[in-house]
């Protein structure tokens, strides 16, 4: 069927049930009820294909990359590099040689702030980022601006948490030496106009790191449109395995960043008292890399390709419209963060009761197989913003349906009324 | 509510000293002050003691966060009245020991009202949350 998106293209509506049944975890209970798995933020199930890869790769072709002349080594090394070149191609940049793998985007950020930011940031010059930041995007140029005397700029929020153009223009200037945001936002589901962003940033001369670990994994990313300079994010969240993340870079800034990590694999040539650095992308990644999680990362590539990232998006923007008319029950007793609209937003919920403390009110969903998450999402300094402690966050992904949001807010409800009026309540 | 487990966790007397807190005023020229704060969920207790020859003669406990680490602290203030040093740090020890290993029975009775806790132990990651005021109080004895 065809479907008209939010943002005006078309789309095709999913078959959400055909896709749960390619996600064995799904149809476990949890306490003898059916998961309602609304925890995507932190880490997306997988499916069948991304698992079977794993056991193809370790029970048939299990061998290291680059160098072996063996059949094995030829066969893991092919699959690593097409797995490679499917995430170069998924996030529209024309050359595997910018796609370097990395633990997660944690650890990509990291890569940029040991290597470019050591080499071209300058005492005085500025780092800008926002308010609902990441601890992963933030705590690495917190350590970069203290090194080298430069100043960190944090861009305050609106009170529908996003970030307004005015102030945005007000923190940019000629001294601005980069810009790192997040696309997505963990904790807000805010989407960022990261485009807009990085062309007002590249006007005056900033280099532009975006945060796509929430990104990535649900909406269609193309870092030719948006110019980014760099691109991090994490495929454990786009239903590939825990451990492997990836660094985009664009190729001539990437040519002229010093190694990360040095030793084996990153090398050309090796004297006892130097050494030469392989080329691109292979300079980047030192030691045997994640092998099997590449590939299966290949895997889940594939898979979201196969149902199309504008259809990903659609299904979220109409559940995340289903649950924020939901959720209007509720506005007596939560707080609810984040835009109304839901086009400049991805499927995340947070929310807050000033009467019903996050971890009491996660234990009570998780008995009913709901699985949230509650605490500071890694965001301290957004939720001393919100002056909360603690909110309850659940986040969506293609897979979660309508029924699925009617749960989670009948549980709330429920929730509410247990903790409100506890000596009553029926046992 | 269906969920008995669930109804052990959050007993009356846990939802009841969590909606009346006792002791919650802080004490003003206490002797001895404590905190304790868990990062992770951004749940804080601040404890204040009055002191005369050796026992507890006040106690005011300010807990902010959920209502395990609510009610563990307004019990423990409860408790805490008229005890000497050693014997609540004794009973901080013997809660820590009923939380993490259970406890045996001489333990319970000890105990008093926050036996109601035990239900507790059936959510591991939630009894940080009740030992959380005890910390404190470790912070003030100490």
């Amino acid at each position: 069927m065809q479907i008209q998106t939010a943002e005006g293209e078309s789309a095709i509506a999913l078959d959400v049930d055909k896709i749960r049944a390619d996600f064995p975890i799904l149809s476990r209970q949890v306490y003898g009820k059916p998961l309602v798995y609304l925890d995507n933020a932190a880490t997306s199930q997988k499916p069948r294909s991304v698992i079977e890869t794993l056991t193809d790769y370790y029970e048939n072709y299990n061998s290291n990359v680059h160098r072996g002349v063996h059949a094995l080594s030829m066969e893991a090394t092919d699959r690593f590099e097409d797995a490679r070149q499917k995430v170069a191609s998924f996030i529209g940049s024309g050359s595997s040689e910018s796609i370097v793998w990395t633990r997660n985007a944690t650890e990509a950020i990291n890569l940029v702030a040991n290597t470019w930011a050591r080499q071209n940031v300058r005492p005085g010059d500025e780092i800008v980022v926002t308010q609902m930041e990441h601890h992963s995007n933030l705590v690495p140029w917190q350590r970069v601006a203290r090194e080298k005397d430069a100043k960190l700029k944090v861009l305050p929020l609106t009170d529908e948490g996003t970030i307004d153009m005015d102030d945005f223009e007000e923190a940019i200037g000629p001294r601005t030496r980069l810009l790192a945001v997040a696309h997505m936002s963990n904790s807000l589901g805010t989407i960022n106009p990261v485009k807009e962003f990085a062309q007002r940033a590249h006007a005056v001369g900033a280099t532009v790191l975006v945060d796509g670990a929430q990104s990535v994994p649900h909406l269609p990313v193309d870092v030719k449109d948006l110019d980014c300079d760099f691109l991090a994010f994490s495929g454990h969240k786009m239903m590939g395995p825990t451990g492997i993340g990836v660094l985009y870079a664009k190729r001539d800034i990437l040519d002229e960043m010093e190694p990360f990590l040095v030793g084996g694999e990153m090398v050309l040539e090796v004297w006892n008292d130097r050494a030469t650095w392989n080329d691109l992308p292979m300079r980047f990644e030192a030691g045997t890399p994640d092998i099997a999680d590449a590939i299966a990362l290949g895997a889940a590539v594939d898979y979201l390709n196969g149902l199309g990232m504008e259809n990903v998006r659609e299904h979220e923007v109409q559940l995340t419209q289903y649950a924020l008319n939901a959720f209007k029950d509720l506005e007596e007793d939560l707080d609810l963060y984040g835009p109304r609209d839901v086009a400049l937003r991805g499927g995340i919920l947070s929310f807050h009761s000033s009467e019903l403390h996050a971890h009491d009110l996660g234990t009570f969903l998780d008995r009913q197989g709901i699985a949230i998450r509650t605490g500071h999402h890694c965001t301290m300094p957004l939720m001393r913003t919100l002056d909360v402690a603690a909110t309850a966050r659940a986040s969506f992904y293609v897979y979660n349906t309508e029924s699925e949001v009617d749960v989670l807010v009948d549980a709330l409800k429920q929730a509410l009324t247990y903790f409100a009026y506890g000596e009553q309540r029926a046992r | 509510m269906e969920n008995n487990e669930l109804g052990n966790l959050y007993r009356d007397a846990i939802l009841d000293h969590c909606r009346n807190p006792r002791n919650h005023d802080p004490l003003q020229d206490p002797d001895s002050t404590g905190r304790s704060v868990n990062p992770f969920c951004g749940d804080e207790v601040e404890i204040q003691l009055s002191m005369d020859g050796g026992r507890v003669t006040g106690v005011g406990v300010q807990a902010v966060g959920c209502s395990i680490n609510q009610a563990s602290s307004s019990m423990m203030a409860e408790v805490l009245d008229g005890k000497g040093a050693e014997e609540a740090a004794a009973m901080a020890e013997d809660f820590r020991r009923m939380m993490l290993e259970g406890g045996d029975e001489r333990e319970l009775n000890g105990l008093g009202s926050l036996e109601a806790l035990n239900g507790v132990r059936e959510f591991p990651v939630r009894i940080k949350c009740a030992l959380l005021p005890w910390s404190a109080l470790k912070d003030a004895l100490d």
